[in-house]
This record gives C-alpha cells, sequence and structure tokens, in this order.
C-alpha cells in the first residue's frame, strides 16, 4: 500500500485590508458623571489621560451588537460578499460569556457561516494579532477572505471606585476585512509579549474566588507607572523595528496608529519615534476612551472618516496591553 | 566619573523643567515631588527615564515610589552611579 501524498495548501502572495468597519457605545459619559465615585475631577483626568467623554453601551447592548455593526460595515466597504468569509477571528477580553466564541455567533449574524471561527485573547494587541493571523491564514491558502474584529464592552468589567483604569475605558467593535491583493498591503507583524508583567494588567479576582463567595466581581485594574513606562519606551523599540523590518521609514508613513491607552502616552510614544508633521496621529482616545482591542480599527477608521486622503497611504499600528503582549505591523490603509 | 550631588540636582532640575516648565530654581532637595512641585505619576516616570538616561543609572519600577522627594531621587542616582 502506498502512503498517498497529502494536498496541502498554498494561497496568495500578498495580503490587505480591504474595509474598515466601526460601532460605538450609544451614549458619550462625560468626565462629569464618573468623578464622584473615584474623588476626581474633570480637570485631572483630561490632564492625566487627555479622555474628555468615553463611549458606552447601554444595558441592552452587547460586545456582539457592536461587532456585528461593525463588521457590516466592513463587509459592505470591502466589497465582498460576506459568503465568501472563510475565517472569523473576535479580539476580546470583556466577552461575560465564558463559551462559546463571539466570533460564531457574529459569523452566523454577518452571513459568513459556515465561516472558522474563534477568539482570541490578546487584550489591547488583539487587533494586531487578528491582522497578523488573517494575513497568514489567506497566504496560506486557509480562507480566501478573514473577518478581523476586536470588540469590548469594557463597561461590564470595571469598577466605578477604581483609580487605576476602569475611568478611561470605553465601549465599542472596530472590525476589517482582510483580502488577497495584487501587492504587499501588510508588512512582517512584531508580535510578543513579556510574561513578567503577567500581573500588571488584569482582574482583581478569579471567577473561582468569586463563585465561592470570597470576593466581589472581578473587574479591572493596572499598575499604571509600570505600564506607561513599558508602553512608551519599550513599545517604541518595537514600533522601530516593525518599521525596520517593514522597510519603511517613518517619513514614509502616512498614519500612526497606535492602541489608544492614554493621551499621554500617545504623544510621548510619537514623541519618542520622531515622527514627522507629515504623519497623521489618531487620537480617537479623547471622546471614545479606551477600547481595548477595538481602539485600533475604530481610529483608523476615524482618521479615514476626516482624511480620506490618507486613503493608500501607510500606516504604523501597535497595540501593547495585558500580559503584557504586544502586536504591531505596517498596513496600506484601505 | 561619578556627578556629585549638586551636579544631580542641576541636571535632574533640567529634566523637570523639560517634562513640566516648572523653574528649575524652584527644585529643592526638599521638595515633594507630588505635593510641591505637583508632578503627575506619568511625568515623573518620563523624568525617572530621562534621568535613567541622563545619568547611565537604572531606577527599577519598585525603587520609583520610594522617591518622594528630590533629596530622595538625588541620593538614589549618585548611589547608584558609584
Amino acid at each position: 500500500m502506498t502512503t498517498p501524498r497529502l494536498t496541502q495548501s498554498t494561497g496568495p502572495q500578498f495580503t490587505r485590508i480591504l474595509g474598515l468597519g466601526a460601532a460605538r457605545g450609544e451614549h458619550a459619559v462625560p468626565n462629569a458623571d464618573i468623578i464622584e465615585p473615584i474623588n476626581s475631577s474633570d480637570e485631572w483626568i483630561r490632564q492625566r489621560t487627555g479622555v474628555i467623554t468615553r463611549a458606552r453601551a447601554g444595558a441592552e447592548v452587547h460586545a456582539v451588537d457592536l461587532a456585528t455593526t461593525a463588521s457590516l460595515e466592513a463587509i459592505e466597504r470591502s466589497g465582498i460578499p460576506a459568503e465568501r468569509i472563510g475565517a472569523v477571528i473576535v479580539a476580546t477580553i470583556s466577552n461575560t460569556v465564558q463559551t462559546p466564541s463571539m466570533a460564531a455567533l457574529l459569523a452566523d449574524r454577518v452571513g459568513a457561516n459556515p465561516a472558522a471561527a474563534y477568539d482570541i485573547s490578546a487584550a489591547c494587541a488583539g487587533y494586531t494579532y487578528g491582522i497578523a493571523q488573517a494575513d497568514a491564514l489567506v497566504r496560506a491558502g486557509v480562507a480566501e477572505y478573514v473577518l478581523v474584529v476586536g470588540a469590548e464592552k469594557l463597561s461590564d468589567i470595571i469598577d466605578p471606585t477604581d483609580r487605576t483604569i476602569s475611568f478611561l475605558l470605553g465601549d465599542g467593535a472596530g472590525a476589517a476585512v482582510v483580502g488577497p491583493s495584487q501587492t504587499p498591503g501588510i508588512s512582517v507583524s512584531s508580535l510578543g509579549s513579556d510574561g513578567s508583567k503577567w500581573d500588571t494588567i488584569g482582574m482583581t479576582a478569579t471567577f473561582d474566588q468569586w463563585r465561592a463567595g470570597d470576593v466581589d466581581a472581578p473587574t479591572i485594574r493596572q499598575e499604571g507607572q509600570t505600564v506607561f513606562r513599558w508602553a512608551v519606551w519599550e513599545m517604541a523599540k518595537v514600533a522601530k523595528a516593525t518599521l525596520e523590518a517593514a522597510g519603511v521609514q517613518p517619513e514614509d508613513l502616512a498614519a500612526f496608529i497606535p492602541h489608544q491607552a492614554n493621551m499621554r502616552i500617545v504623544d510621548e510614544f510619537a514623541k519618542q519615534l520622531k515622527l514627522p508633521d507629515t504623519v497623521a496621529i489618531a487620537r480617537d482616545i479623547a471622546d471614545t476612551g479606551n477600547t481595548s482591542a477595538a481602539s485600533i480599527p475604530l481610529a483608523a477608521h476615524r482618521l479615514l472618516a476626516e482624511h480620506p486622503e490618507l486613503s493608500g497611504g501607510l500606516a504604523l499600528q501597535i497595540g501593547f496591553g495585558a500580559g503584557l503582549v504586544y502586536g504591531a505591523q505596517v498596513v496600506v490603509l484601505p | 566619573m561619578a556627578l556629585s550631588n549638586e551636579e544631580v540636582l542641576a541636571g535632574l532640575a533640567e529634566l523637570i523643567t523639560d517634562e513640566t516648565g516648572i523653574a528649575a530654581d524652584t527644585v529643592e532637595l526638599d521638595k515633594s515631588f507630588t505635593d510641591d512641585l505637583d508632578i503627575d505619576s506619568i511625568s515623573m516616570m518620563t523624568i525617572v527615564v530621562n534621568a535613567e538616561e541622563k545619568f547611565d543609572v537604572k531606577i527599577p519600577d519598585d525603587e520609583v515610589k520610594n522617591l518622594k522627594t528630590v533629596n530622595d531621587a538625588v541620593t538614589f542616582i549618585v548611589k547608584a552611579q558609584a
């Protein structure tokens, strides 16, 4: 008996983002509405974070609802029929449903059933991980098109009295359709982690501690100073290495789209990278808040809405957060 | 060559002025970073990272919370240089 020769998949040489979609929580929550439990002020929050209002969703709106709205827009903008999507990847850390995945429900809702569907947990780097995976899946011939979504309803996991991170957070979803391209549209991705800082951003308790009645429901916290140092100075090194690996100089960029963690991080990051004035810098956090995995596609979508001339230009996108994990790549803006 | 306390103070004052706009001559040894100079935690970390580069020392995250006054920082940097 002879062993049959296996068929392995191959795909197109290049990929790109074909379309983006966005959805934000329907309520614009100003600083004035959240300062009392943290004994703070509008000025304190603006000065330290640059956040003026954060988008939050009402009780009836779930992360998957935001993901659906964003995905339908991305699919429409990409111009491809939903049934040709071969994989749906959702990056999220705030889904209150442990299993099944948000991605399977989303795939069905947007007309991509029976696409491969799975969630990934890479916090604020989740979207960049998803783009790297989508690029690989398409080029390997596993999927013709891939829907990548960052979707968070972070207001479900905050503590209104927490002064470390909760007041920064918003709800939203950003989506991208990745597919074949005639020319390179997604660079080499830099993905990595530093688990030695595993406890610098995370939950206050475990699910089983909560079930045992020992603690309140788990909410999110961070060690701001440690995270700030890592997010600016360590991530500046990753950003520079990503540009080099992509074969791109800072002056070649049309836009810089970092994870919208805190305006002070965005500002200091841009300073460290010595970006020329010609590079548009995403500053969506001011009235969206930090939406973790959703922040990069939301910020990219907004930049393109406000500056349509950026379409076709190169954008450096970098996500970083709980893990700690990071991901970065240069993409051609759709 | 290790710098003196006075030289570290002068260099640190420059970094603080760059980050916050506070006049360098108001950065005195007995001043508290938070209470007197009104330096927030993010600016403090920026000053710390810039001080590491300027003075060629390592200031670990765990140490930053112990640097409450200008004197604490000057003393730490001078020792770390030795």
